[in-house]
């Protein structure tokens, strides 16, 4: 029988006009505001004919550096997504007290929250230190490129693709209302029937794989590609957190496929892993999703660590105190933070053996970071300081992560965290690790290489107005949660009955304006940089006297990065390069073996975008086609012989005499 | 991918890298060492047959168990014989990688083992108080007139 609601549903799935939200008026106003900047920004890509640059000089590109600089650009897209949603959360605190509901009914305040912590950290932290590594971790090591040139583009827009995912939820259908580990069973079908949960499953699925492939692509950068001479106990520090981080990555990552697979069999054929009923245990979902958790924060905020050892180093013009030290404190937090996970779920009943040996490695995690601070610390100490930005965001995070580490602590006693478990204490605790540890760790490497990746320094002023406001705002918006989840605040409310509580949220809600405030300071920065670029123009490289090899080579650096691959005798390769009176080669090039542009990458991400919106509509021919459609493509690329070309030699010397040229006028 | 990689590494027979290209040529294997691989991979895997259609243990736990340890050692003869795992390849790195993995595999594994068989140990019924939280287990297991873990329902 084929009535009219039959031949619908085989074309358009669950897909009908009720998923649009034209009736709820804060999308739709969202929605024309992004449909008109879209239109905009097409419009003048249009009228400057910059599509067929953008598609052969970056959407094609497999040069690590402007993959890494697009990875940046996702996570500063996303950062602002997720901070108005943020935002949102905090003026609906701020208002909604006793008979005030406040503006955001429960269900749309449920997947704001949602999808501000899935954006945050899978679409906003996880691309800036992918981003960051990517760029900066073959230039610290000497070397041309990563590993596997494609799979790095590849593996950018798979991250592209689930965050576009998260985007589209937003306009049709719904985002996920089950906090952003999506716990069972409320995020089984049985309580969230609708697409929310499959929207959640399918953008990390799909993010997931170019993670992974990122972080094997990095691994073997590494271990593969280090100049001579540059043993493991010669890589700068940021090199180390970068290896350690990509381990991370890949040992932990399939742990959360794997539980979101059983999820998906969950919700789509009927399984029953994570369900109430039938033998399944919805516990085994929280045990295994945080078993990839915890690592993940630690995969977050070793980057952060190698930042803030080279920014220390540099701006106080010393040899890091405790280099081996450092290395070892990285690679005992790596092994570490797989012995920790339950104690993000002591409240759920297990005996005190197992809390108390959660506890116990969670208390011991802190030893190795605290020596971190103490080697940062000491080499400080009689260093010759310069306050520039990055240094500025160190001390910030120095200061703030020490408490955001303290109260860390505190929540790994076990009796104390069954009082403060979900709390609003919580909530200040990881945002003050997150933001003092990992934020700030971004913007200081952001600050910090920025001259590196376009030849001219950030402008200090706007950066110090986003440095205060960034800082300052994040006491105010999150110290009042430690006060309020002492009092016994929990976390995900959207409506509060006790009226004396509301001081206390206005003021961080007031933080959250002043952190928006240091947000649109950066982009003013970014603007005011790029127009005063002639003023701010760095010609020798090396505008920070650094120590490492990023600071050898030009700014930007040239396609090839290193004309001749340098040799290392020491740690701080180029501090020692320059100490020994180093003259750079001037002539005898030769030509450069590339990898080239290819577009298979963004081809197989849009696919996967398509698969993905289908599976979670249950359009299940599109599905199919577009899965094909990916087996194809990828085949097909297998096929794609011309992969390489050479730059030539007389190329590599007009870019190389250029560039002595500048170093000559300068000089 | 092998192209990508040799596209992008520079000067790959340069002084830092030989010596590790070389052990990972050395690495590959020999007739021999296929042939033995094979016919223990056939006799680990035949073994567990005959346990379990010869109905040789009548405890079906131990013979689930026995089949595990075959498993078990079918990967470290596959990992040997045909991924040519040993401690000299590729400058040690695979071997640590394998150690590495085993290291997280068991952690995950005995980890989540312990956390689910603890999963009720302080979840009482309901009209049970709850000043037993603060003991030790051992104590709090033997408190008069606690019910067992498993005997609230």
């Amino acid at each position: 029988m084929f009535s009219n609601l039959d031949l619908q549903q085989l074309i358009f799935g669950r897909l009908s006009l009720e998923a649009f939200p034209y009736h709820e008026p804060i999308l739709v106003a969202t929605f024309i505001a992004v449909a008109l900047g879209g239109i905009a920004i097409v419009g003048a890509l249009t009228y400057y004919r910059l599509w067929g640059y953008l598609w052969k000089e970056w959407f094609t590109t497999v040069d690590h550096k402007k993959i890494g600089i697009m990875y940046i650009i996702l996570a500063i897209v996303m950062l602002l997504r997720g901070f108005a949603d943020a935002i949102m959360m905090r003026a609906q605190q701020a208002i909604a007290f006793g008979e005030v509901n406040g503006y955001l009914p429960p269900h749309h305040y449920d997947q704001v929250f949602t999808a501000h912590g899935v954006i945050m950290i899978f679409f906003m932290a996880m691309p800036f230190v992918t981003g960051l590594m990517n760029y900066v971790v073959p230039l610290q090591i000497g070397a041309r490129d990563v590993a596997f040139p494609f799979l790095n583009n590849f593996s950018f827009w798979m991250t592209a693709s689930g965050a576009t995912l998260v985007m589209v939820s937003l306009f049709v259908g719904e985002f996920a209302r089950t906090g952003w580990l999506a716990y069972p069973p409320l995020s089984g079908s049985s309580y969230s029937p609708g697409v929310g949960v499959d929207y959640y499953i399918w953008a990390l699925q799909i993010a997931g794989v170019g993670t992974l492939l990122s972080g094997v692509n990095l691994i073997a950068t590494i271990v593969k590609m280090r100049a001579p001479g540059m043993t493991l106990m010669k890589m700068p520090v940021f090199t180390w957190t970068a290896l350690c981080t990509n381990v991370l990555i890949v040992a932990a990552f399939p742990v959360l496929t794997a539980v979101l697979a059983l999820l998906s069999l969950d919700r789509y054929v009927g399984t029953n892993f994570f369900t109430n009923d039938f033998g399944g245990s919805p516990m085994m979902y929280v045990n295994l999703i945080w078993i990839w958790g915890h690592p993940e924060v630690y995969i977050l905020i070793l980057p952060a660590f190698g930042i803030f050892s080279e920014v220390v180093s540099t701006y106080c013009g010393k040899r890091l105190f405790g280099y081996a030290s450092m290395v070892y404190a990285t690679v005992v937090i790596t092994i570490l933070s797989y012995l920790v996970w339950l104690h993000h779920f002591f409240t759920m009943g297990s005996g005190a053996s197992v809390n108390s040996f959660f506890g116990i490695t969670t208390m011991i995690i802190s030893i190795p970071t605290g020596a971190k601070i103490f080697n940062w610390l000491f080499t400080m100490y009689r260093g010759r300081i310069r306050f520039e930005l990055p240094m500025m965001w160190t001390l910030a995070f120095m200061l703030t992560f020490v408490i955001g580490g303290m109260t860390g602590v505190l929540l790994a006693v076990p009796p104390a965290d069954f009082v403060l478990h979900n709390s609003l204490f919580l909530i200040a605790h990881f945002h003050n690790v997150i933001i003092g540890g990992v934020v700030f760790g971004l913007m200081a490497g952001v600050t910090y290489w920025f001259p590196k990746a376009f030849g001219f320094k950030l402008d200090p002023f706007w950066g110090k107005m986003s440095f205060w406001f960034w800082v300052v705002g994040f006491y105010f918006a999150f110290m009042p949660l430690y006060v309020l989840g002492l009092m016994g605040v929990t976390r995900r409310l959207n409506r509060f009955d006790d009226p004396s509580l509301q001081i206390w949220f206005v003021i961080a809600a007031f933080g959250a304006v002043l952190i928006a405030i240091g947000i649109l300071s950066f982009l003013i920065q970014l603007f005011v940089s790029f127009k005063r670029r002639e003023q701010l123009r760095d010609t020798t490289g090396d505008p920070w006297g650094g120590r490492t090899l990023e600071w050898a080579t030009s700014s930007p650096p040239p396609e090839y990065n290193f004309a001749f691959t340098p040799r290392v005798h020491d740690l701080d390769a180029w501090w020692d390069m320059k100490k020994r009176g180093y003259v750079r080669p001037v002539g005898g090039y030769k030509a450069i073996h590339m990898p080239k542009n290819t577009g298979a990458g963004i081809v197989l991400a849009g696919l996967s975008t398509v698969l993905g919106f289908a599976l979670i509509w249950y359009i299940w021919w599109l599905a199919a086609l577009s899965f094909a459609a990916i087996l194809v493509v990828s085949i097909a690329h297998t096929f794609n012989y011309a992969r390489d070309f050479y730059i030539p030699a007389e190329r590599v010397a007009e870019i190389e005499n250029e560039r002595t040229r500048l170093l000559t006028a300068g000089a | 991918m092998s192209a990508d990689a040799h596209a992008a590494s520079h000067e790959p027979h340069g002084a830092g890298h030989g010596h590790e290209l070389d052990h990972s040529h050395a690495s590959h294997g020999t007739m021999r060492g296929y042939l033995l691989g094979f016919f223990l991979s056939v006799i680990l895997t035949a073994i567990p047959f005959w346990l379990v259609m010869g109905d040789v243990f009548r405890d079906p736990r131990t013979a689930a168990i026995t089949v595990l340890v075959f498993a078990a050692m079918q990967i470290v003869v596959h990992m040997i014989f045909f991924l040519h795992m040993n401690t000299k390849s590729e400058g040690g790195w695979t071997m640590l990688a394998a150690i590495f993995t085993i290291v997280i595999v068991v952690i995950t594994l005995a980890g989540s083992f312990w956390v689910m068989f603890h999963l009720n140990a302080n979840m009482m019924p309901a009209h049970v108080p709850m000043e037993g939280m603060g003991g030790p287990a051992g104590m709090h297991d033997m408190t008069p007139g606690v019910s067992p873990p498993h005997g609230g329902h």
